[in-house]
């Protein structure tokens, strides 16, 4: 059972929900967590891992051998990304923007490229008091994740519950990390900005076929515009979390609502029952 | 003419908010979302579109399957596992082309994404230049980077003093994008735990592509301790704090109201983000 946590819009509570809801089912199933907001990554602040594994992640990057490249061309061809440029006397290549398809190498038909590994970020894994987890980091100043959060979901391949916290936005990172999901949660704000970056999450969410609903936080402030929208869309709301200064203190300082007010686990176990529900009504149907 | 770009690291820390404030309070200058994934700045801009144009980046491997023969050299060759039972996943597909070139029958073609759009408009505040990357698409990087050459060239025309660009959340592709060759970056952040741990991260970026960071501690007061820390943090890389905004629920009140909130109230954060855009610009001087 893989679930996803996704927003749109960042900073809505993401972590949040990921963090305390592993936390509240780990006693229960055999949860794994995996932070695949590989930009920024902060769950590691909320339940403190011991880390004990790491793996660098790289791009196979082209290197031309001088001695047999005749400067015929052909790379600086087939490259999409700019990544080679030929001239008269040289070629170079400018690995920060190769995505290491590997059409240069196989394509040369002077069979002059090989290709060495870029580091670009690194995964890292261990355990937080039997919550098995694991995160990725994007180096700073590179600029492509997707690599990164392709080698954090090899590791989702397992039974049990594996929760993954997404990064923010709608773009490729997003995609790459909740595609083959089982089920998406969706968490908002009660504000015009909550609402117009949960409307994009929905629709990326319908173009990868996964199932969604909504956790609505800090409820108290701003409008009832994400209500409304989700009633007019048959959206589930599955879950609220009020406007609260002692949650938003105790978030200050890296507690987990599971941890700060444990009172609240259940309502994160009543949470995963409903997705169990929508997730098996559909299993059902299809 | 400066371009001030306003990054976080983190989401949600009120990128957003601020910039719609200072498009209130700066005068002449070009206003640009480079958030093109989840845009907000025109819920508090409310642009009239002027311009509208889209956006054509990267392809997408289409098998024409009258002229496939299945022999499975594309599946075997594509690193990114788009294509299965000859047929291509677009949303996996990077559009590399490899398969394209190799295809022994020539069944692969690639065709053109149209991969969002992108607006000139008129706002109460100065013109807009802001997009739309359309739904699980790539390339957000180079659609920043066409908003930012826009947004430039009406800053030349009017003889603009600034450009004021909302960023991203998050390091990578967009921000990079966004932040490259700006004369400052003005980072909002709040004081909790993950705030500063993002802040430290753009921070990097800021220094690996040289420019200028300045800090906005936002909702300062929900831990004061952090705030302290997050200020020596600053200090000790000689990096200036601009700000420190209270939280204060006005602000969301402005923004279900559609309004920047300084033009909303005089009260409660007006006083702290005017003496932050008079910060800003003493040291663009």
């Amino acid at each position: 059972m893989i679930i996803s946590v996704a927003s749109g819009k960042g900073g809505t509570g993401k972590t949040l929900v990921a963090t305390s809801l592993a936390l509240s089912l780990k006693d229960s199933y055999r949860v794994k967590l995996l932070d695949c907001d590989v930009e920024e990554p902060d769950d590691h602040i909320f339940i403190k891992p011991d880390i004990d594994k790491s793996e660098t992640v790289s791009i196979p990057v082209p290197i031309i051998d001088k001695t047999k490249c005749t400067r015929c061309g052909r790379c600086a061809e087939v490259c999409v990304y700019h990544a080679i440029a030929v001239t008269d006397k040289i070629v170079l290549t400018f690995p920060e923007l190769c995505h290491g398809c590997g059409a240069c190498s196989y394509l040369c038909p002077e069979k002059a490229i090989t290709e060495e590994h870029r580091e670009i970020g690194v995964v890292e894994s261990g355990t937080a008091d039997g919550l098995a987890f694991a995160q990725g980091c994007l180096t700073v100043g590179e600029a492509m994740a997707p690599p990164v959060i392709r080698k954090v979901k090899a590791q989702a391949n397992t039974d049990g519950v594996v929760i993954i916290d997404a990064p923010p936005g709608t773009s490729c990172p997003v995609v790459e990390t909740i595609k083959n999901s089982e089920f998406c949660i969706l968490v908002t704000e009660p504000t015009p900005f909550g609402l117009n970056d949960l409307k994009l999450a929905v629709a990326t969410v319908k173009e990868l076929d996964v199932s969604c609903g909504v956790v609505i936080n800090r409820v108290g402030a701003g409008d009832s515009g994400v209500e409304d929208y989700c009633r007019q869309e048959n959206i589930p709301v599955l879950m609220t979390i009020p406007l609260d200064m002692e949650i938003a203190r105790l978030y200050s300082r890296g507690i987990t609502l599971a941890e700060g007010k444990p009172e609240w686990r259940d309502t994160f176990k009543e949470l995963y029952k409903k997705i169990m529900e929508i997730v098996i009504e559909r299993n059902r149907c299809s | 003419m400066k371009e001030i770009v306003v990054l976080s690291g983190k989401g949600g820390t009120g990128k957003t908010s601020i910039v719609g404030s200072l498009a209130a309070l700066a005068k002449n200058k070009v206003l640009v979302d480079c958030d093109v994934d989840a845009a907000d700045l025109h819920l508090l801009l409310r642009p009239v579109t002027r311009e509208k144009h889209d956006f054509q980046s990267g392809q997408t491997a289409c098998i024409e399957q009258d002229k496939c023969t299945q022999c499975g050299l594309c599946q075997e060759k594509c690193r990114f596992n788009a294509i299965l039972n000859y047929k291509v996943n677009p949303v996996s597909c990077e559009g590399c082309g490899f398969c394209h070139y190799i295809c022994p029958a020539e069944a692969i073609m690639m065709k053109e994404n149209l991969a969002g759009q992108w607006f000139i408009s008129d706002t109460k505040y100065g013109d807009l230049v802001h997009a739309r990357l359309g739904i699980a698409q790539e390339n957000s990087g180079k659609l920043v980077a066409l908003v930012r050459q826009k947004a430039r060239e009406i800053a030349e025309k009017q003889d603009a003093d600034y450009i004021i660009s909302d960023g991203p959340p998050g390091i990578g592709c967009p921000v990079i994008s966004s932040l490259s060759g700006a004369n400052l970056a003005l980072l909002v952040t709040e004081p909790t735990l993950s705030g500063q741990h993002d802040l430290e991260r753009v921070i990097g970026v800021c220094r690996h592509f040289e420019v200028p960071a300045m800090v906005c501690i936002n909702k300062y007061n929900i831990n004061e301790e952090n705030t302290q820390n997050i200020e020596s943090y600053c200090r000790a890389r000689d990096i200036p704090v601009a700000a420190r905004i209270p939280f204060d629920n006005v602000v969301t009140e402005a923004m279900v109201k559609g309004l920047p909130v300084v033009e909303y109230s005089r009260e409660g954060v007006y006083r702290e983000i005017t003496s932050l855009w008079e910060n800003v610009t003493e040291s663009l001087k």
